[in-house]
């Protein structure tokens, strides 16, 4: 099952700072998520192909044609920060 | 001093290209909006683009289309099922924090493309088959302007236009088949002429429209495990991917051979201010992208008939055409791809010689008096006035004798700019050649009575001056008389 490390890591790659205490409980909680769906397990999945989605459906697509987007502000509005016409974020590279 | 020195170990290196390159379809890969360049910051956003909740991405078919020929021009196996992938990674370039690409299933694998090495000088030319790994469509990102700085070190904040974002790219993998920095260059213009041709994208290097990144690692010739990669990046133009390639050869063998430096698998980054390449701080856990399918975008399966549908729409490509000038016109391979490098210059060139008009004369009209005016004029083929057809006429009224080169020459500028018949023109203005040996005779009379000084000094000896009275031959005969036979009948006459 997931370990303390695995949390740790899968915290650093999603940006999530985590206090040690949350660590120990996202842990707990996860393994027991993990552990529920670890009931398929008990299924003989040899020679079944993988399902990667419940609708059997392909070649969606749609005719190259220009169709904008009216309400940019609406966008922009909702950002955290902006400048202008550019969404601003904060400096990329730590010190 | 008897010990002999120890054999230099000699290095080759091993080279493998990723090439982005953007489709030129008016919109987006997944969404409606415009996916044109150089718009005022943030015009072409919307919510599909910045990944708002609830939204559903859907593939634009040109772009299936596009990438679906360049795979076949790259002689790549078509997959007959294909799928999209979201490939996680927090920048803030990528507005949803993951970008839709293309991981276990591309759209295409298993291609290969033939470049060709030719040496100026001698004529040689080189062929090699270069293998195409595998390509892919997938969304650009967006741009980001690093503020209080020329760079991202030292910046203190970022503005991010989203424009870029959802913007249609085919990432092309090499196999690593290149050795030199210059078979990597002539490849990825190679790709960028395939590209060209087909009128999937512009691949302009520029705007950023064609991008190269490089792996290149360097073994002992023999060897065959390859040594520790470095990815190069940020090179703008074809010769500074020659140049970073040389450049990181040299400090690679460098590093082996002095022991120094341990070589590290790293992004480097080209300098074209310093001509060096640097590394690039790494970015901490990155590599692991965590792909899985994308739950909004269902499957893509080209069926056989479609694909002999886009198959037969492509155009002859560059490799095509330069083997057929070579073997059918008997063009020179330096020729060939001068005129070939453009498929608008060979269109205008296989429309010239389609009215008859002899192959080598007209390639070297098209390559040079007509390619050197649109450089000098900044202006495309299709910008001049002077049709194929009327070149065609041009030229074979020269090589019929019926005008010289030198009248040809003279009339180009008219017919660049105004267009018109060569032959009309010819024949109202009187230019026809003169090809009576009685004419020239009776011109080459008058030239020699009016220049007694030189014809003395050329019975004394001086047999250099037959230039001169050629000259003065064909400036009375307005540029008319015909060349070779002026030559022919002064030697008799001067010598007479």
């Amino acid at each position: 099952m997931i370990d303390l490390e695995q949390v740790r890591k899968v915290a650093l790659l999603a940006r999530l700072e985590l206090t040690d205490a949350e660590e120990q409980q996202f842990t707990e909680q996860l393994n027991g998520i993990l552990g529920y769906v670890e009931q398929l397990s008990e299924l003989n999945t040899e020679n079944i192909e993988p399902t990667t989605r419940a609708i059997e459906l392909s070649n969606i697509t749609r005719q190259d044609a220009l169709e904008p987007f009216e309400d940019r502000e609406s966008i922009l509005g909702i950002s955290p920060d902006r400048e202008d016409d550019f969404f601003k974020v904060p400096k990329i590279l730590g010190s | 001093m008897t010990a002999a020195a120890p054999a230099k170990t000699e290095y080759e290196a091993v080279i493998g290209l990723e090439i982005h390159c953007q489709l030129s379809t008016n919109t987006k890969i997944f969404t409606s909006s415009s996916a044109e360049f150089g718009a005022d910051p943030n015009t072409h956003i919307d919510p599909i683009t910045l990944g708002m909740p609830g939204v559903l991405p859907v593939l634009n078919e040109k772009v299936l289309e596009y990438a679906v020929k360049t795979g076949l021009a790259l002689n790549c196996q078509i997959a007959p099922y294909s799928k999209f992938d979201r490939k996680q990674y927090f920048y803030p370039d990528l507005p949803k924090n993951y970008q839709i690409s293309q991981y276990d299933l591309p759209i295409a694998e298993h291609g290969w493309i033939e470049i060709e090495l030719v040496d100026k000088k001698s004529g040689d030319v080189e062929r090699k088959k270069i293998g195409i790994t595998r390509l892919h469509m997938e969304e650009d990102a967006g741009k980001l302007v690093h503020a209080g700085s020329d760079g991202l070190a030292g910046s203190t904040y970022s503005l991010v236009d989203y424009n870029r974002a959802g913007v249609p790219l085919v990432e092309i993998v090499s196999e690593p088949d290149l050795r030199t920095g210059k078979e990597a260059a002539e490849y990825a213009q190679e790709i960028r002429r395939v590209v060209r041709y087909l009128g999937v994208g512009d691949g302009n290097m520029q705007e950023g429209s064609l991008r190269c990144d490089v792996n290149i690692s360097i073994r002992p010739k023999g060897q065959e495990a390859f040594g520790t990669k470095v990815e190069i990046k940020n090179m703008n133009s074809f010769s500074a991917i020659q140049k970073a390639i040389d450049y990181e050869i040299e400090r690679q063998t460098e590093a082996i051979e002095s022991g120094d430096e341990e070589i590290v698998q790293e992004t480097r980054l080209w300098d074209e201010g310093k001509q060096v390449t640097k590394s690039m701080r790494s970015k901490e856990g990155s590599s692991d992208y965590r792909y899985f399918p994308e739950p909004d975008l269902p499957p893509i399966e080209v069926s056989k008939k479609q694909m002999e549908r886009w198959k037969s729409e492509l155009p002859e490509l560059p490799v095509d055409k330069r083997h057929r000038y070579e073997t059918e016109l008997g063009l020179s391979a330096y020729d060939t791809r001068v005129i070939t490098d453009d498929r608008s210059i060979a269109d205008y060139f296989e429309r010239t010689i389609a009215t008859g008009a002899e192959s080598k004369t007209s390639a070297n009209w098209v390559m040079g008096d007509i390619a050197g005016y649109l450089n000098a004029e900044k202006l495309s083929i299709s910008d001049i006035a002077l049709t194929p057809e009327g070149l065609g006429e041009m030229v074979t009224l020269i090589t019929s004798g019926t005008i010289s080169n030198k009248i040809g020459k003279d009339l180009l500028p008219t017919l660049l700019k105004e267009g018109g018949s060569p032959k009309a023109i010819v024949e109202e203005k009187g230019l026809v050649q003169i090809s009576d040996p009685a004419a020239i005779e009776a011109l080459i009379d008058e030239v020699m009575t009016d220049n007694p000084d030189e014809l003395a000094k050329y019975r004394a000896g001086k047999k250099k001056l037959q230039g001169f009275f050629v000259g003065q031959v064909m400036k009375r005969s307005g540029g008319r008389a015909d060349p070779k036979l002026t030559n022919q009948l002064l030697g008799k006459k001067l010598n007479g």
